[in-house]
């Protein structure tokens, strides 16, 4: 039996979640490249504290989609609202006008990520590459940055690497100190895409410990783009699967990978070898 | 104005003359030199580096006037201005084509140089049919670009008096007591008129030839800036 | 004769190396700092920005610096700037050698992977903090090689200030060459040998430059 842990109660039903803002509201996305239409009028809500694994196959759309929450790239069309605003648009003497830098800035720093090829700057140690944003960003004394990282770095069990650069660490070790430099930021919503993906397979249990202890520690939103379908097992509370654009099924974990209703994901599921009901 | 333009006209014509002329001769020299420099035979290479690199770093100025005036009494017989221009400027720039030479040369596969040994090619043959074909096309665009480079540097055998476009120029200053915006502005046009086009068309020429090869770079740079521009629709 | 060299000639001569050298550093400074600007412009947002930059760098790139010079110094005062030997080799050398340096700089910036920038997006930085923190640190030890050779060429470059009689090393070593014609061959030859020297020396900097920044990371 997997084990959820929340400390916040979970709405499973329509009403229910009728009474709880969501914390992210995807509304009728589309997003294209030229030609190419990747995502074709998603629709999803994320409640506060829920934990959601986003699977698919390569191409589906899944990744763009956390890449549109992280504002890296712009919806070709509909809105995304985070806390309860809108992220792409802001309110312009009543009407909605596509938002300005200043207030995608204040947006941004509720939204924290974390890349698939971890992404650190090589120049830096790892200590200054979790306290840079800190210190540029939200204008942080050093010490406190210093001590706030080293707080976080301890959390990921790498402390003692703090003035290795990060060419003399595994891609374990970078992947979790890119855990850290993205949750010092204190953002309300995490976006994990494909974080282990990259990584020699030894090296992803050390990286899903940590990721599971953020979920435990309850009131982080979490976007889990992710391959690793064990793992979304054991943290999701939903499970959401995207092809060709759009979402084909949801729901909890416990159902989705025992009882896939469409056959999209069941040959999806397939290629991973079914998991057995009732694990 | 009327005799000025006429004059510069006929700078612009030894100019012209002095480039293909030097071009030709660091065409030439460069690839003789490309090619001692990867003898095997250390006495040869290790000294070819460094006359290479000699060559190179040194003014150009300073080796044109030298030849002007060490030459003519070294081999007792006079040389005009355009032969030594010539000499100077293919020499100097003979340096940089051997580097060209080098990374073109440099690019081609192993296994052609062992195929043509198993192939029993003697060495010219190697080099003739097998290394340098492949070798050259490459490296064209860089070529035609140092060939735009040498025209633009034709103005600094002034020092060794060679008729060219700013010495032109001067010499109509200097005749009608004019002040210099006009002809000095003209000078530039010039050389913009004949060096911007001609860059565009080895651009162009580098494009076509980057195409043939089948690179990504151009799909590389246009999807970056798609990116960064963004896409301003909602 | 050996001596007359030694003792006369050749200090001589050495006496301009000072202002070349001051030459070199000066033209490098204003190059430097042009080549960041120029650089930084054409990698711009905003089309005007780039499109400017990009003209001026082709306008100054498609005539040679002998040109270039001769205008500042000769063809200026005509419109009334009239401007010392000096600061007019300084601005001609700065501008030219400028224009080459921003295409270094604009490759170099953009050699820097993409996901450096989506990094700092996502952790928030303003795109000034970006280019401060995390893109130009990285870009600078990929601009030290070229800016090497570069930094050759400018040198080569003083020697041109020669044509509007400024006292550095061609110069000096010109105005002696009448009375010692006879040792035309050495002189000259020593003429060479110091700016290989002087470049040698250059590419040596350069080269430590290169080894220090490389230090530890990447």
């Amino acid at each position: 039996m997997s084990m959820h842990m929340h400390a916040v109660p979970l709405a499973e039903t329509a009403a229910e979640r009728g009474s709880v803002r969501p914390m992210v509201r995807f509304r009728n996305i589309r997003k294209s490249f030229g030609e190419l239409e990747v995502l074709k009028g998603v629709d999803l809500d994320i409640l506060p504290g829920e934990k959601v694994a986003v699977i698919g196959p390569s191409g589906s759309g899944k990744t763009t989609l956390g890449r549109l929450l992280m504002t890296l790239e712009e919806p070709t069309s509909g809105t995304i609202e985070v806390d309860g605003e809108y992220l792409w648009h802001m309110e312009k003497r009543g009407k909605l006008v596509r938002a300005d830098e200043k207030h995608l800035h204040r947006m941004r720093s509720k939204i924290g990520m974390v890349f698939q090829h971890f992404n650190l700057f090589p120049h830096m140690t790892i200590l200054r590459n979790v306290t840079e944003a800190p210190i540029r960003v939200l204008r942080m004394r050093r010490n406190e940055a210093e001590r706030l990282a080293l707080e976080m770095l301890d959390k990921v069990g790498l402390a003692d690497k703090r003035d290795n650069y990060p060419s003399q660490l595994s891609g374990g070790e970078k992947q979790r100190v890119a855990i850290a430099r993205a949750l010092v930021m204190k953002p309300q919503v995490m976006i994990f895409d494909e974080v282990t993906s990259a990584l020699d397979p030894e090296l992803v249990g050390e990286v899903l410990a940590v990721i599971k202890e953020i979920a435990a520690d309850g009131k982080m939103t979490m976007l889990l783009i992710t391959h690793e379908m064990e793992f979304a097992r054991d943290v999701a509370d939903r499970v959401i699967f995207i092809a060709d654009g759009r979402i084909v099924e949801q729901g909890p974990p416990s159902r989705i990978f025992t009882q896939p209703e469409s056959e999209r994901l069941q040959s999806f599921l397939g290629r991973f070898r079914a998991y057995r009901a009732g694990r | 104005m009327n005799e000025l333009i006429p004059a510069l006209l006929r700078g612009l014509w030894i100019t012209v003359q002095a480039t293909f002329g030097a071009f030709a001769l660091a065409c030439a020299l460069g690839l003789i030199l490309a090619i001692l420099r990867r003898a095997r035979i250390k006495w040869v290479s290790v000294p070819m580096v460094w006359l290479i690199e000699f060559i190179r770093t040194t003014p150009l100025v300073v080796q044109a006037v030298f030849m002007w005036m060490a030459l003519p009494r070294l081999i007792g017989m006079p040389l005009s201005a355009l032969t030594v221009g010539i000499l100077s400027l293919g020499l100097h720039y003979s340096a940089y084509l051997s580097e060209v030479y080098r990374s073109g040369i440099e690019g081609v596969p192993r296994g052609q140089w062992e195929a043509a040994v198993a192939l029993n090619f003697s060495p010219a043959q190697k080099w003739l049919r097998i290394i340098l074909p492949q070798a050259i096309p490459p490296v064209l665009p860089v070529m035609g670009n140092y060939l735009i480079v040498m025209f633009k540097e034709v103005p600094v055998l002034m020092a060794i008096t060679l008729g060219e476009m700013l010495l032109a120029a001067n010499s109509y200053i200097a005749s009608t007591f004019a002040d210099g915006i006009v002809p000095y502005s003209l000078v530039a046009l010039f050389f913009l008129a004949v060096s911007y086009p001609s860059s565009l068309l080895v651009r162009l020429m580098e494009r076509r030839l980057n195409r043939q090869r089948g690179t990504q770079y151009g799909n590389r740079i246009r999807n970056r800036r798609s990116r960064i521009r963004g896409e301003r629709t909602v | 004769m050996i001596e007359v060299y030694f003792e006369k000639i050749v200090p001589l001569m050495l006496r301009g190396v000072p202002m070349t050298v001051l030459l070199m550093l000066y033209g490098t400074l204003l190059a430097a700092v042009l080549s960041f600007v120029f650089g930084l412009a054409r990698l711009s947002r905003f089309a005007a920005v780039r499109g400017t930059a990009s003209v001026l760098v082709e306008l100054i790139r498609g005539t040679s610096l002998i040109v270039q010079l001769f205008w500042i110094y000769y063809a200026l005062p005509h419109l009334g700037v009239e401007l010392p030997k000096l600061p007019a080799a300084v601005i001609a050398i700065g501008v030219n050698y400028g224009a080459y340096g921003s295409e270094i700089v604009r490759s170099a910036i953009l050699a820097v992977p993409r996901e450096q920038r989506e990094a700092a997006i996502a952790l928030n930085f303003n795109s000034y903090q970006r280019m401060r923190h995390i893109i130009v640190p990285q870009a600078l030890p990929r601009m030290l090689p070229p800016f090497g050779n570069l930094q050759v060429e400018l040198l080569k470059g003083t020697a041109l200030a020669y044509f509007i009689g400024l006292g550095e090393v061609f110069y000096r070593t010109m105005t002696q060459l009448n009375y010692y014609l006879y040792l035309l061959v050495p002189i000259f030859t020593g003429l060479l040998v110091i700016y290989f020297a002087l470049s040698q020396l250059v590419l040596l900097l350069y080269r430590w430059a290169e080894r220090r920044l490389a230090a530890g990371r990447m």
